[in-house]
C-alpha cells in the first residue's frame, strides 16, 4: 500500500426492529435521516469537530425505494453544518453498499484527495411489510430473474444453496452446523445493548431451533426464519484516515486500526453461481486481502463475516479456508465460531443477531473490529491474543456478486 | 354440477352484517382461488352481495378489500404458482394487487334481490328472524329456476321449520359459521331428514376448503353453541339475582362475571360475553329457543328491563364493544351498570370489597392466556379445580357450583340428542367460544 490507513472513531446505532422491544410496527418510527444524522454525529463527537474531515460517503442499497429517497450525499450536511460544501456522495453495491462506503474513503484517502473521509452506511427497511421488502431487496439479484424467482427472493436463493448442501453432505448434520451459527448469533447479540436481538430471553435457542423446520409452503423450503437475518432500521459510520489525519485529529494509534489488507471483487450478476455450495467471490476477494496484508489466517484474531442467512456463513467459513469444502457444518458446530472459540466469528451478533440494514452491515462490521482491537467492546469484548493482532471483515453484496474484504490491524 | 360449478354463481343475503361479511370474504377468496385453477380460466364467477343498506355495502367493499390484501400477503407464495404464466406480473406487490382485483371483481354489491334468482347457492345470514328468513328464502325460490342450495346461518332456528315453511325440501341446511367468521374456525353443520346429501358433501367439501372444523349438530333450536351459552348465561345472571338478595344488583354481576372468567378460567366473563354477542341478540335468541324447550323456561326479565332501557351491547362496525351489563373503555371493563338508577357505577368504587368477599384465586391458577397454551391441559386443570374444591371461599364454591352447571348442560345436549357425543359439545365450546377445557369433563362430573 502506498500509505498507511487507519480507521477510528467508529459508531453504531440501535438495529431497531422485531426482536427490539421499543419496536412496535404500528407506530411511526425515525426515518432514514434519523440515522444519517445519529451515526455521523456519534463519529463527530469522538474527534470533538467535523472540520477535519474532508468527505463523506454513504453507503446505502434501496432508500429510493423503502424511503423514496435518492441523493443521500445530501444529508452529510444534516450530519455537521462543516460538513456542508465539501464532497459527499453514495455509493451501492447492495448488501456490500457499506463495504463500498468504506473502500471508497479509503480510495479517497490514498489518492491523497482527503486525509480524513467520513464513511456512513444506512438502511431504513421496516418502511414495508417483509413480502414487499423482498421485492426491493431482490434489486441485488438480475431484474430479469425476479418472475421465476421465489416470492421471497434471497432466502430462495440461499434456501436453493443450503438444498445442495443438504443432498451433499446430509440434512441432519448441516442443520446441526446452521443451529449453532444461529445460537451463536443469539448469545452473542445479548451482549451487545444495540443489537437487535440484544433483548432475546429464549432459554433454549436449540431446541426453538429444531421445532420451526423449514416449510416451502409458507416461506422457503430449506429455511426457516431463524436462518435468516433480520430486517433492520439502522446506521453506523467510522473514520477512515491517513497517518498525518489522525495525528491532526489527536487520535492515539492505540485508539484506531491500520487497514493493512483489502479487496473488491464482482462476479457477473447475470450468471448463476458456478458451484451453489461454494461462495467464490468471497473466497478470491479473503484470499486477495490476506495475500495483500501478506499474513495467514492463524494470525487473524476474529471474523465478521456477512451471514444475511446461516447458510452463508457456513460457506464463509469453508470459502475463507477454516474448513474444507462440506466441513464447514462440522467446524460450527463444534464450537470453533463461537466467542470462546478457535476463530470466535460475528462477536456482537451478525446479521443473524445483531441485525442487518443493509447499506449499514458492511459499515457495521468495521466498527465492530475496530471495538475488538481497541478494547472497546464492551461486554462482547473478546480476548485479542499479541499472536493474532488481526482482524478481517467479509462483506457480500447479492447472492455472492459483490464482495468487500478487509484486513485490520491493531493499532 | 361439480364443486367449482356450485360455486360459479352464488349469492350472500345480509352481506352487509357481522356475519354476512365475513362470509362474503370467505366464500369470495374461495371462488378467486378455483377461478385461478388453470382449467376454469375463461370461465366467470359471480358473488351477488346482497343487502338493504348501501352504507352497508359500500362498508363491505372497504372491509373486503382490506382483509383480501392480508389474505394475499400470507399466501404470495402460492400465488406466485398461480400467475406464473403472467409475464407482466413480476414483483409481490404486483401479484398481490392483481388478486385483490380479481377476488373483487366476482364481487357485486346490490341491494337487489333479483340478482340472486340465477344462482346456485344462496348463504343467508340477515337478521336472526324466523319469519323474516322464510319470507326471504320462499321468494327467492319461487323465483330461481335453479333449484338452488341454501346454506343459512341461523343460531337457533330449526332447519327443518325453515324447510318446510319456505317449501326448500332436501335443499338447505344450516352453515353456522362463528363470529368473526373470517377468524372463528369452527362452523356447526345442521341437516335435516330430508337434505340432499350431495349437499352436505358439498358443505363438507366448502369447509375443508376453508380450513374450518365442522361440528354436526342436530336439528334442535339452538343446536350446540346456543344451546349451552344461552343455559349458561340464564344461570350466570340467576346466580348474580341470588347474590343481589344481599347487595346491589351491579355489585353481584361484577362477581359472577369475576368467578366465570377468573376463577373458571374462561376467555371472558359471562357478562361480558353477553354484552360481546350483544343483549339484543341474547334475548332473541332465548325467544326463537324457548318454545323449542321442554320443562324449561329460557327466558330472562332483566335482559328484556335492559333492553327497555336501551342497554343492548353488541358492537360499533368498528368492532368497538358498545357497553351492556358493563362499562368498556379500550375493551377494559371501567364499571357496571346499575338498574335501578340506570347509572353506570365505577368498578373502582367496589372491586377490592367484592374481591375480598370472594376470596383468594385457587392454588396454581393461571390465567385463561397461559392455561390456553397448556399442552397437557389435565396435568393443570385437575390439581387446579382440586384446589378450588378445597379452597373454602365464596368465590371457589360460586366457581365449583358453575363449573357443575356447565357440565350438567354439555351433558344434557348430548342426552337430549343435540350433539351426538361429549366430544362435539367440548370442540364447540374449545373452539367456538376458545373455552382452555370442555365442559363435558371429569373436574365438575
Amino acid at each position: 500500500m502506498q500509505k498507511k490507513l487507519y480507521m477510528t472513531a467508529g459508531y453504531n446505532t440501535v438495529s431497531l426492529g422485531t426482536g427490539r422491544k421499543e419496536f412496535n410496527p404500528k407506530k411511526e418510527r425515525p426515518g432514514i435521516e434519523h440515522y444519517i444524522s445519529e451515526a455521523g454525529k456519534g463519529v463527530v463527537k469522538q474527534i470533538g469537530n467535523a472540520n477535519k474531515i474532508d468527505e463523506t460517503v454513504i453507503g446505502n442499497f434501496m432508500a429510493a425505494r423503502f424511503n423514496k429517497q435518492a441523493h443521500l450525499g445530501g444529508f452529510a450536511g444534516l450530519v455537521d453544518d462543516k460538513l456542508e460544501y465539501k464532497p459527499s456522495l453514495s455509493v451501492e453495491g447492495a448488501c456490500a453498499s457499506g463495504g463500498l462506503s468504506l473502500v471508497s474513503g479509503m480510495r479517497s484517502v490514498l489518492a491523497g484527495t482527503a486525509e480524513v473521509a467520513l464513511s456512513l452506511g444506512v438502511e431504513v427497511q421496516n418502511t414495508v411489510k417483509a413480502i414487499y421488502g423482498a421485492d426491493i431487496l431482490a434489486g441485488a439479484g438480475w431484474y430479469q430473474n425476479r418472475k421465476s424467482g421465489h416470492a421471497y427472493f434471497f432466502p430462495g436463493q440461499f434456501s436453493d444453496r443450503a438444498g445442495v448442501y443438504y443432498e451433499k453432505y446430509g440434512y441432519d448434520y448441516a442443520r446441526a452446523g446452521m443451529r449453532q451459527w444461529f445460537v451463536n448469533a443469539i448469545e452473542n447479540a445479548r451482549l451487545d445493548p444495540d443489537a437487535q436481538e440484544h433483548h432475546n430471553a429464549t432459554p433454549d435457542l436449540a431446541g426453538l431451533y429444531d421445532k420451526m423446520k423449514p416449510n416451502g409452503k409458507a416461506f422457503v423450503d430449506h429455511l426457516n426464519v431463524l436462518d435468516c437475518s433480520k430486517v433492520s432500521d439502522g446506521a453506523s459510520g467510522i473514520l477512515i484516515s491517513s497517518e498525518e489525519g489522525l495525528q491532526k485529529l489527536g487520535i492515539d494509534k492505540s485508539q484506531a486500526v491500520e487497514i493493512v489488507g483489502w479487496s473488491q471483487v464482482t462476479r457477473n450478476i447475470t450468471k448463476d453461481p458456478v458451484d451453489p455450495v461454494e461462495l467464490t467471490t468471497i473466497k478470491k476477494a479473503a484470499e486477495q486481502a490476506l495475500e495483500k496484508a501478506g499474513i495467514t489466517l492463524d494470525q487473524v484474531a476474529t471474523i465478521e463475516t456477512h451471514d444475511c442467512f446461516s447458510i452463508a456463513g457456513l460457506l464463509a467459513v469453508e470459502a475463507l479456508g477454516l474448513a474444507e469444502k462440506g466441513k464447514g457444518a462440522e467446524y460450527v458446530a463444534a464450537g470453533n465460531t463461537a466467542r470462546n472459540g478457535a476463530m470466535p466469528m460475528n462477536t456482537t451478533g451478525g446479521l443473524i443477531g445483531w441485525g442487518h440494514p443493509t447499506g449499514a452491515t458492511g459499515v457495521h462490521q468495521a466498527v465492530t473490529i475496530w471495538q475488538q482491537l481497541t478494547g472497546n467492546a464492551g461486554k462482547a469484548q473478546i480476548n485479542i491474543p499479541a499472536n493474532r493482532p488481526y482482524g478481517m471483515t467479509i462483506n457480500m453484496g447479492g447472492d455472492d456478486v459483490t464482495v468487500v474484504a478487509i484486513v485490520y490491524k491493531r493499532g | 354440477m361439480t364443486y367449482d360449478e356450485r360455486l360459479q354463481q352464488v349469492a350472500v343475503l345480509g352481506a352487509a352484517g357481522k356475519m354476512g361479511s365475513g362470509i362474503l370474504l370467505l366464500t369470495a377468496v374461495e371462488m378467486a382461488d378455483i377461478s385461478l385453477k388453470p382449467e376454469n380460466k375463461g370461465k366467470t364467477f359471480v358473488l351477488n352481495a346482497i343487502d338493504l343498506s348501501d352504507e352497508g355495502l359500500a362498508g363491505l367493499m372497504d372491509y373486503l378489500r382490506v382483509q383480501v390484501i392480508k389474505i394475499a400477503e400470507k399466501k404470495t407464495v402460492w400465488l406466485r404458482q398461480m400467475y406464473a404464466d403472467r409475464a407482466d406480473l413480476v414483483e409481490n406487490y404486483e401479484i398481490i394487487d392483481q388478486y385483490v382485483h380479481d377476488v373483487i371483481k366476482l364481487v357485486r354489491p346490490t341491494t337487489a334481490m333479483e340478482t340472486a334468482y340465477r344462482s346456485s347457492l344462496v348463504f343467508e345470514a340477515v337478521t336472526e328472524n324466523k319469519d323474516l328468513k322464510v319470507k326471504i328464502l320462499k321468494q327467492l325460490d319461487e323465483n330461481n329456476p335453479n333449484k338452488p342450495w341454501y346454506f343459512t346461518n341461523t343460531s337457533s332456528v330449526p332447519i327443518q321449520i325453515i324447510e318446510s315453511e319456505a317449501d326448500l325440501t332436501g335443499r338447505v341446511l344450516g352453515f353456522h359459521f362463528y363470529n368473526p367468521p373470517a377468524v372463528q374456525k369452527l362452523v356447526e353443520l345442521i341437516v335435516t331428514q330430508k337434505s340432499q346429501p350431495e349437499m352436505k358433501q358439498f358443505a363438507l367439501d366448502y369447509a375443508k376448503s376453508l380450513r374450518k372444523v365442522v361440528v354436526p349438530s342436530n336439528d334442535i333450536a339452538g343446536f350446540i353453541g346456543n344451546g349451552h351459552f344461552m343455559r349458561d348465561a340464564l344461570y350466570g345472571i340467576n346466580q348474580a339475582l341470588e347474590l343481589a338478595k344481599n347487595r346491589p344488583f351491579y355489585e353481584a354481576v361484577y362477581m359472577i362475571n369475576k368467578v366465570s372468567q377468573d376463577f373458571l378460567i374462561r376467555p371472558m366473563g359471562i357478562f361480558q360475553l353477553i354484552d360481546y354477542v350483544g343483549i339484543d341478540v341474547v334475548q332473541f335468541i332465548m325467544k326463537v329457543m324457548n318454545p323449542h324447550m321442554k320443562d324449561e323456561e329460557l327466558h330472562s326479565p332483566i335482559l328484556d328491563q335492559l333492553m327497555e332501557l336501551g342497554v343492548k351491547g353488541g358492537q360499533q362496525s368498528s368492532g368497538v364493544q358498545k357497553d351492556g351489563f358493563l362499562k368498556y373503555e379500550k375493551g377494559t371493563i371501567t364499571a357496571v351498570y346499575d338498574i335501578n338508577k340506570q347509572v353506570y357505577v365505577a368498578v373502582d368504587e367496589f372491586a377490592a370489597s367484592c374481591d375480598q368477599e370472594l376470596g383468594e384465586l385457587p392454588a396454581g391458577h393461571k390465567p385463561w392466556k397461559a392455561a390456553v397454551r397448556i399442552a397437557d391441559k389435565d396435568s393443570h386443570f385437575g390439581p387446579y379445580f382440586e384446589a378450588m374444591k378445597q379452597a373454602n371461599n365464596p368465590g371457589a364454591k360460586l366457581a365449583v357450583k358453575y363449573g357443575q352447571n356447565s357440565n350438567a348442560i354439555g351433558r344434557k345436549l348430548v342426552s337430549d340428542g343435540v350433539a351426538n357425543q361429549d366430544e362435539d359439545v367440548n370442540t364447540v365450546m374449545l373452539t367456538g367460544f376458545f373455552h382452555a377445557y370442555g365442559p363435558i369433563n371429569n373436574y365438575f362430573a
